[in-house]
């Protein structure tokens, strides 16, 4: 064979980029930055007595609330026991939403019959606010565990479905024909080809829809819940415990966050090829 | 032999009434190598696309042994200009994808796909991402996944276009041995003349509006580098440098003619 090793040199140097080192600490800096100031401004207002108490709680108070509800416990269950009631529902509706809402992605993209059955029912879903449909998932599916991830799961299938569909019409057309002419079938097109091609937006899709999960979930456990950090919110607001609404505000946040970035490294790990090509 | 002929094919698309191809036959048997060379518009790709299987005729037949074409399949496989790779399988994974979908085990799919990597002059980099190679080394990845499959023709959309002159030049010489290796009959879609001359036993020079043969002449310069001739010794001989003179001329004609009605001659020199 012809010995072809030359054209391994002729791979762009990187020197090219910018200094990543310099980059990253400063966004993260800036963020802290934000974050801290927001907190002084907050003790400020609470210390020179700008709002009430029962309006706005001193941190120290929020923090107390925290620790109150993380040992002894507030509304039925401690905060242990509200987390993995609300971790559960809203990522039990994401697996239930992902197992529906890529096939259904992928035949919009593929399919025009598909398309034409499937995606006036996904526009219809799309603008639902949740307390509009709560009350019919109640009414149909009753008070129990089920109605409540179902809720957190409609709000979330518009963004998997639609994040699908654009993600199947990334591979280009020449990776598809080539999958074409080597005699790939229908199937095999979509398996082999236009489901990893569509992984990227999928997986934006997927942070969009944790997003909405999280933003449906008090509403989800408006009735009949007995836990769950959106209960607890309520029944803290009922009696104007305005830090633990505060402190369960702050847990949520924070789960999200953490679910952002295990999403995000999730990402960095398995699809390594993002942006690259 | 097998022989993938196109015998009076026109496209047109859509409603327009200009056709891209008009009237055009060709014979591509196994153990040949034709090139297609023309200027822009000349329906050179969609000549490709109609071999491939990828559009259909709007009169005309294409046919593999006298079966009517009537889509892609794995008796032709395909090489594209943007390599069409996939980034989220391994080189050779890539390489494997034809044999995959043919339903050839794990095993001896990695292995023959590995085998095709060597051939290439890859050895050794099939655990590679895809975007871990240079551009003329994923073209290689490209040209060893359209082998794997054990085409009988290999249909090659100017696989080279987007190469450096050196990288290309070594492409040549390695798309010779692997054509002569594989058997299967080739066609090159290419904008280089020099290309066409040194590659092919045929080559067909399309003019545009609407895209037709104006030219088909068969070489052996190629033939004569696998014999063991020098390649540069090859394109300074002057009966090489004569037949490019005539395929640049097939090429440029009409271009001439139209530009000189239009007095832009005298402005160009």
């Amino acid at each position: 064979m012809v010995d072809l090793s030359a054209p391994a040199a002729l791979s762009v140097p990187a020197a090219a980029s910018r200094p990543g080192l310099r980059r990253l600490p400063l966004g993260l800096v800036l963020g802290l930055g934000t974050f801290v100031a927001v907190l002084c401004l907050w003790v400020l207002a609470s210390a020179q007595g700008w709002a009430s108490p029962v309006f706005l709680p001193a941190p120290a108070r929020v923090w107390a609330a925290l620790v109150r509800v993380a040992t002894e416990g507030y509304a039925n269950a401690t905060l242990w026991g509200h987390m993995g009631a609300s971790l559960w529902r809203v990522f039990a509706a994401l697996v239930f939403t992902m197992l529906i809402g890529v096939p259904v992605g992928l035949i919009i993209a593929t399919s025009r019959i598909g398309r034409g059955i499937l995606d006036p029912l996904v526009e219809f879903i799309r603008p639902l606010p949740p307390l509009a449909y709560l009350p019919l998932i109640i009414i149909w599916c009753g008070i129990g565990e089920p109605s409540k991830v179902l809720v957190i799961g409609i709000a979330m299938l518009a963004p998997i479905v639609i994040s699908t569909v654009s993600g199947a019409r990334a591979a280009s057309e020449s990776q598809i024909r080539a999958a074409q002419a080597f005699g790939a079938t229908r199937v095999q097109l979509v398996r082999e080809v236009m489901l990893p091609a569509a992984l990227p937006s999928i997986f934006t899709g997927m942070r969009i829809a944790l997003g909405a999960g999280w933003t449906t979930l008090v509403a989800a456990e408006l009735v009949a819940a007995t836990r769950g950090l959106g209960y607890m919110i309520q029944s803290a607001a009922q009696f104007l415990v305005t830090d633990m609404v505060i402190a369960g505000i702050l847990v949520i946040s924070a789960l999200a966050t953490l679910s952002e970035l295990a999403l995000r490294l999730t990402e960095r790990r398995f699809l390594p090829w993002i942006g690259k090509s | 032999m097998s022989v993938l002929s196109l015998s009076r094919v026109s496209l047109h698309y859509g409603t327009s009434s200009a056709p891209v191809l008009q009237d055009l036959s060709l014979d591509l048997r196994r153990g040949e190598f034709v090139s297609v060379i023309g200027r822009s518009g000349s329906g050179k790709t969609s000549l490709l696309n109609l071999a491939a299987g990828f559009v259909s005729p709007s009169t005309g037949t294409v046919r593999v042994d006298g079966r009517a074409v009537t889509g892609p399949g794995p008796d032709r496989a395909v090489v594209f200009q943007d390599d069409a790779l996939y980034p989220w399988r391994r080189v050779e994974d890539n390489v494997a994808l034809p044999l995959k979908l043919a339903g050839v085990g794990r095993d001896e799919r990695l292995a023959r796909a590995r085998d095709w990597l060597a051939a290439v002059g890859l050895e050794g980099q099939g655990a590679k991402h895809v975007w871990q190679l240079s551009g003329g080394q994923r073209q290689r990845v490209g040209i060893a996944r359209a082998l794997a499959s054990e085409p009988e023709f290999l249909l090659m959309d100017e696989p080279l276009g987007a190469l450096d002159a050196m990288t290309r030049d070594l492409m040549h010489e390695l798309l010779l041995k692997l054509w002569q290796r594989s058997h299967a009959g080739a066609m090159l879609i290419t904008h280089s003349v020099e290309e066409a001359l040194f590659l092919s036993t045929s080559v067909l020079v399309l003019a545009p509006d609407p895209g037709r043969v104006v030219l088909q002449e068969r070489f052996s310069f190629g033939r004569r580098f696998l014999a063991g001739e020098d390649p540069r010794a090859l394109k300074s001989e002057p009966a090489f440098i004569a037949a490019r003179e005539r395929l640049l001329a097939a090429i440029y004609m009409k271009e001439a003619s139209r530009m000189k009605k239009q007095g832009h001659m005298k402005e160009v020199g």
